[in-house]
């Protein structure tokens, strides 16, 4: 097994990559010329930038004055394309996302793919387009990476682990730690799209739906939410296990309990109908761009402004309330009328989805 | 959701909710056992205890597939992976069920053993069809419900000549378990005033077969669908029949159940299976004629007799009150491991798996109440 850094040094070849129908082999992890092919026609070419083009197995630059944060998450889906997105842009997104939930400014991706023996080229030629757009239009560079290739029967196609930085503005301070009995929980948006508009692509269940996955950069609407609310207590994206693992996760950190109205969460009928038919609950279904926001509940009405005038989170709403609770439950009012725990997510509801 | 959220309705919650406590009469206990799983998890996750009056309470019946299959039969399909290297192909709660000495199939999978969480009989058979070198069993469980999609695949891999697929059947029946419970007498036996019928069984084998509940054993019972609006109106009708006097089997579940069921199912579980003398339920101990088995026609489809295992003498874990839980003898809080060792992450016994179980649906969603109890008291 060899590797390649992405931003390793370009030569030319005489005969191009065939992204037709080649495949990934061997070689284009040896670190020979094959592995340099790869990374001069697929990688440096889609995801072209200043840093990436020093040509170093490092980026080089100058930390602004500040805070930053660092996050890194690793992609690992099935399928690898399903409808509105595919791993390329979830793993762009994704930790975007995680640095944007400090309240932060993402500023550089760095980018690791560990490639299965004989992927299509064409696959793999999709995959980083996709990256390098979904980087192009959040405005955040992937300045380097790096390709390892394994054994066929080793990796399950393409595996991406994505790491980023971002910079705190001033003033601004977001932890889980910070939820405070009387605070208000809002969601930005629909739950349970992304998990399942994949579960839908798995061979094996072949519903027909139209949801699309909602996977998306959320850096600009955080930008617009601790504009008009400096004082945001928490921010967080529900990923894998869905609404009802984050709420569990921040009551626990905030050592407080939560009491949600199920009214309020906003469901596709489409998910619901979906979730209905696999025995799934919406709640603990994956998001890959949707946020849960946690505010004093003076600012809540114009957290919730602020959200719904941005395009991602037009369909926000506020969900309930932070409580003092020494069991740190995660109550919801039921929409038949009954009150029922939401409780952390046990085993798998559905594998490998983000 | 169309033809869904008729049955979760608010509003109507509220009215069955007044015509209830109007009717319930305050000096007297209403016991109801609903006998499904289905309704246990829908009393918990829609909070339908909430609406009901402090004298009417829901015992949890043995109706869970998963929690009602002996350990025995769990060590089986592990030693069936381990003994003969067949790709297993189940339902995904049961794979966290864990059989003798803690280890489920899960465990087993970690292992090495090839384990398939399926979602329908048709995925078992669809990976017997993609590699016909392996050996392919569908590990069937449940009631009447999911027999006769396990005779639909039977009866595909025979038209299709499939040489790798065969089932390891664990299918039981409804009525002999429903009889088990009510004969039961003393401590072993469970005080209840009536009984929530099964939902989805019905549609299968029709309201016919519970004539023997209020004929011999003098408790009426009403067939109730699944949704939270089903469950109250059936716990209406229950408690309409308990102040009246009268005692027989009404059908709430009119909307999908006939008194005859479903003959078309009922002939295809008939042509593939045929009665066990005697089956192992966790909890009810061995009941005659309380199970399937498959025919000998089809003796080339059934994994018992293929693919023959050795086992040793099964262990329930020790304090595990699965058993007396399953009888309706005991609530999930009357056993020491509930909420200390055992948790859904962590399950001891069947019934903190499957989200249909007593004690997975109390933890998950109702054990708020226990510490609101609590601190009652400490107040």
């Amino acid at each position: 097994m060899g590797g390649g850094s992405i931003s390793g040094s370009g030569r030319r070849f005489s005969l191009r990559l065939d992204l037709e129908r080649g495949a990934v082999d061997m070689s284009h992890g040896s670190g020979g010329r094959a592995m340099a092919q790869l990374i001069e026609e697929l990688f440096k070419r889609h995801l072209d930038n200043e840093l990436l083009r020093q040509g170093n197995d490092q980026a080089l630059f100058a930390p602004p004055p500040g805070r930053l944060v660092m996050s890194t998450d690793g992609h690992v889906i099935s399928p690898l394309f399903f409808p509105g997105g595919d791993i390329g842009s979830l793993a762009v997104h994704g930790t975007i996302n995680d640095v944007a939930m400090a309240g932060a400014r993402p500023l550089y991706l760095a980018a690791g793919l560990i490639l299965e023996e004989g992927l299509p080229l064409s696959d793999l030629d999709r995959i980083v387009r996709s990256m390098a757009r979904a980087a192009s239009e959040a405005e955040v560079p992937v300045v380097t990476g790096d390709t390892k290739v394994v054994e066929r029967g080793k990796g399950d196609g393409v595996f991406i682990t994505t790491t980023g930085v971002g910079l705190v503005p001033e003033g601004i301070r977001i932890s889980g730690d910070l939820a405070r009995p009387g605070d208000a929980i809002l969601v930005s948006g629909t739950m349970g799209d992304h998990g399942i508009a994949v579960l839908s692509k798995r061979e094996n269940l072949g519903f027909e739906t139209e949801i699309r996955s909602d996977t998306a950069a959320l850096h600009g609407l955080v930008a617009a939410m601790v504009e008009a609310v400096p004082d945001i207590h928490c921010l967080r994206d529900p990923t894998r296990g869905g609404l009802a693992t984050t709420l569990n996760e921040l009551a626990n950190q905030s050592a407080i309990g939560m009491q949600i109205r199920e009214a309020n969460i906003p469901v596709r009928p489409e998910v619901a109908a979906a979730c209905e038919l696999l025995g799934l609950d919406p709640l603990y279904v994956a998001n890959e761009g949707k946020l849960v926001a946690i505010c004093p509940s003076d600012k809540a009405q114009t957290l919730l402004d602020a959200m719904r005038g941005h395009p991602l989170g037009r369909e926000s709403a506020i969900i309930g309330q932070v409580v003092e609770d020494p069991h740190q439950f995660v109550q919801m009012e039921t929409g038949f009328g009954g009150q029922r725990i939401v409780d952390w997510l046990a085993g798998e509801q559905l594998p490998r989805i983000c | 959701m169309k033809y869904v959220d008729e049955f979760r309705d608010r509003a109507l919650a509220r009215q069955l909710a007044g015509a209830i406590a109007a009717e319930a009469v305050p000096e007297r206990e209403y016991r109801l056992m609903e006998f499904c799983g289905g309704h246990t998890h829908a009393i918990f996750r829609y909070g339908v205890q909430d609406l009901m009056p402090p004298n009417l309470r829901f015992v949890h019946g043995p109706g869970c597939p998963v929690c009602v299959l002996p350990i025995a039969r769990i060590d089986q399909a592990i030693a069936l992976t381990e003994q003969h290297g067949v790709t297993l192909c189940t339902y995904a709660d049961m794979m966290r069920v864990p059989g003798s000495d803690r280890r489920s199939l899960l465990v087993a999978k970690a292992a090495g053993a090839d384990v398939r969480m399926v979602y329908s009989t048709q995925d078992a058979l669809a990976v017997a069809r993609a590699d016909p070198t392996r050996q392919v069993v569908f590990f069937a469980i449940g009631f009447e419900t999911t027999t006769p999609p396990t005779a639909v695949v039977m009866k595909q891999a025979r038209a299709e000549g499939l040489a790798n697929f065969s089932v390891f059947c664990n299918h039981v029946l409804t009525p002999p378990a429903l009889r088990a419970i009510l004969a039961a007498q003393g401590p072993e036996g469970v005080s209840i005033d009536g009984i929530l019928g099964p939902s989805h069984v019905s549609t299968v084998i029709g309201s016919a077969p519970y004539g023997f509940v209020p004929e011999e054993f003098g408790k009426p019972l009403v067939i109730a669908g699944f949704e939270p609006l089903d469950v109250m109106q059936s716990a209406l009708m229950l408690i309409r029949q308990i102040n009246t006097g009268r005692c027989e089997v009404e059908n709430q579940y009119r909307r999908a159940v006939t008194p005859e069921g479903n003959r078309k199912a009922q002939a295809l579980m008939a042509d593939c299976f045929e009665l066990r003398e005697s089956f192992e339920w966790r909890g009810l101990g061995f009941l005659p004629a309380s199970a399937l088995k498959i025919r000998k026609e089809y003796s080339d489809l059934d994994a018992e007799i293929r693919f023959p295992v050795e086992t040793r003498e099964s262990r329930e874990v020790k304090g595990c009150e699965c058993p007396a839980i399953l009888r309706g003898v005991k609530r999930p809080t009357d056993c020491k491991l509930f909420g200390t060792i055992c948790t859904p992450e962590n399950p001891m016994g069947s019934c903190m798996v499957s989200s249909e179980g007593a004690c997975a649906a109390y933890w998950s969603y109702g054990r708020f109440r226990d510490a609101a109890r609590t601190e009652g008291q400490a107040a």
